[in-house]
């Protein structure tokens, strides 16, 4: 026995490392027929681990205080060693979390991976986006520009329109009768602590019930049925390492080729990255003539102005992100991937995802009666795929699932 | 170990009680966490009255003071001003101000203790952007049909020159009148009621 062999069993008498090793790793049998879609979970993994690391760094130079912040977040930009790059990677990582999340979340939509088995996988991860969105809205507040402070301002007047608790609830949220440097210290302290720690639980749950009850892929179907009879080894699977750690590390160098080129020749990404106004100061006396979220919150806040009512579109809002919660409860087809689903619900699908882009689109143009119309039907179709889905599911003409994954 | 029975029911309700005691404990620490998140006594004592000299804001003109940290405006509006309020009564949703949204002694057509001047809290009542002010008549991309008002940027409510909210706007209330009161001719106190007002 060599001497890394021996310190191992030292190790494993102690601490199940490499049991966990084989269970996470190397004996996690997962299908052979990943494809494109499958690089975005690990993604965001990677994404997490940047925002991590670049966050603590700029804590070190920032100031969570509404006299200093500003001016610190320019003294990171210009006189910080390396600061811009740190500053950069973090206000880009923002952006490009909510890009893989969004392709992850469509990828499950597509195979049907929140189905049975896996309607905790597909919680955790609605949880995930979730954190993820509360995250992103209290760190944008944190360069306390223009965009930083009225967004914010928006954002926690929403809860206002809550009858009866809502401006008590507000007044709370805020620290103060209007956003303020109380504001500004408490959410730092959510933005760099408290969201980040539930973030990370949430993963780990989300991985944990992916690893119990094995990954979903592109056929949707269940390779756990047909084990080889003396190793109990899936037929169609294979160990995630080497295969998709391998696959999963190309994903990675393509995926920092195209980080590394925003970051360092399109950091604003004219405009949707980093938003012109927000290179001004908060000024709690002029709202800028335009104000729009980063792009990511775009969709449901094309909701919010779809409705003419404040207390209907604050509950609009709300329940367009919620409602896809219930997903794993309201598919009620045969089949759980796209591959053997009928026109009805690929025709839907496809109206779907146009009316999330286009309410993505709206949320960020100035009202005009055309564009509210447009955000209507949308929103309108947005619901309908949520509500309708346990009665088109069922009708729609599926195509037989083959037993095992085909060659 | 002794041969006695276990007694489950007896055991179980200790189980239960001490749950519910550590609960409520639970619930007492967690209060002064919640309640540390409320405005401090120093944000709450920010908000004194502010006095106004109002001799400077020109006829048409807006003057933009803080108060508790809030902008408020000071509007000295025109006699062609005043005659469009009556005139556009219909097109409001509270033309007759009667939610509570200015102190009474404010519940007027003109919304204000001296006709000429307004003094209103410039937040819209929807989210709390502070609306453009617009005194303009129909400009091109507020219709022809517009006398002059406030325009919110963020989501298209409209006020009219009383700060009353238009007809079919996300905004459900009239923007806020702060109590005031006149000490001279020429200057106010915002933030204060005149006595016995």
């Amino acid at each position: 026995m060599s001497t890394m062999q021996k310190f191992v069993g030292w190790i494993d008498e102690r601490f199940p490392l490499t049991s966990n090793w084989k269970t996470h790793l190397s004996e996690y049998y997962a299908p052979k027929n990943f494809n494109f879609w499958y690089f975005f979970g690990s993604l965001a993994l990677l994404v997490l681990v940047i925002q991590i690391v670049t966050g603590i760094f700029l804590t070190m130079n920032y100031k969570p205080d509404a006299t200093l912040a500003f001016a610190s977040v320019e003294y990171i930009m210009n006189d910080v060693e390396w600061g811009w790059l740190i500053r950069y990677m973090h206000s880009t990582g923002a952006s490009m979390f909510f890009v893989v999340v969004y392709l992850h979340m469509f990828r499950g939509l597509m195979y049907g991976s929140y189905r049975k088995p896996r309607e905790l996988i597909w919680v955790f991860g609605m949880m995930i986006y979730l954190a993820l969105m509360a995250e992103a809205f209290m760190g944008y507040l944190l360069p306390w520009g223009q965009m930083s402070f009225w967004g914010a301002q928006v954002i926690i007047s929403l809860f206002g329109a809550i009858p009866v608790i809502g401006d008590a609830l507000s007044l709370w949220i805020r620290g103060d009768f209007v956003v303020s440097d109380a504001t500004l210290n408490r959410f730092f302290a959510f933005h760099v602590i408290a969201l980040p720690l539930v973030l990370v639980g949430l993963v780990a749950a989300h991985i944990i019930a992916l690893h119990e009850v094995g990954s979903n892929n592109p056929e949707g179907i269940e390779i756990k049925k047909h084990k080889d009879p003396v190793t109990h080894i899936p037929l169609d699977g294979i160990p995630f390492h080497p295969y998709y750690s391998v696959k999963d590390i190309m994903g990675v160098v393509v995926f920092l080729m195209v980080f590394s080129a925003i970051v360092f020749f399109a950091p604003e990404m004219g405009g949707w990255f980093l938003e012109p106004d927000n290179f001004i100061p908060a000024n709690p006396f002029k709202t800028p003539e335009h104000i729009v979220p980063l792009w990511y919150f775009t969709p449901f806040y094309a909701i919010l102005r779809a409705v003419p009512d404040k207390l209907m579109g604050v509950v609009g809002m709300g329940a367009g992100v919620m409602i896809m919660f219930f997903l794993p409860w309201l598919d009620r087809s045969k089949v759980k991937s796209i591959r053997y689903r009928g026109t009805l619900y690929k025709s839907i699908l496809t109206l779907f995802i146009i009316s999330f882009i286009g309410l993505g689109y709206l949320g960020t143009q100035a009202p005009t009666p055309t564009y509210t119309m447009m955000a209507r039907i949308f929103s309108v179709i947005y619901f309908s795929f949520f509500i309708f889905m346990p009665w088109y599911t069922k009708i729609d003409k599926t195509k037989p699932v083959p037993e095992r994954i085909p060659e | 170990m002794s041969n006695q029975q276990v007694d489950r029911s007896k055991r179980r309700f200790l189980v239960a009680a001490t749950t519910a005691m550590g609960g409520v404990a639970g619930v007492a620490v967690l209060t002064p966490f919640v309640m540390s998140m409320l405005p401090s006594e120093r944000a709450k004592a920010a908000g004194a009255p502010v006095e106004v000299d109002i001799s400077k804001v020109e006829s048409g003109m807006l003057l933009a003071i803080e108060w508790q940290g809030k902008p408020v405006w000071i509007v000295n509006r025109t006699k062609d001003m005043l005659a469009t309020l009556p005139k556009n009564d219909a097109k409001m949703s509270d033309p007759k101000s009667e939610q509570p949204q200015q102190p009474t002694y404010c519940q007027n057509e003109n919304r204000s203790i001296k006709p000429a001047y307004l003094v209103v809290v410039g937040i819209c009542t929807h989210l709390g952007c502070s609306p453009t002010f617009r005194p303009e008549l129909a400009p091109a991309d507020l219709g022809p049909d517009w006398d002059g008002g406030w325009f919110c940027p963020c989501h298209g409510s409209r006020y009219d020159l009383a700060a009353r909210v238009y007809k079919n706007v996300p905004a459900p209330l009239n923007m806020q009148v702060p109590p005031h009161k006149y000490l001279t001719e020429t200057r106010i106190l915002v933030g204060e009621d005149a006595k016995g007002a």
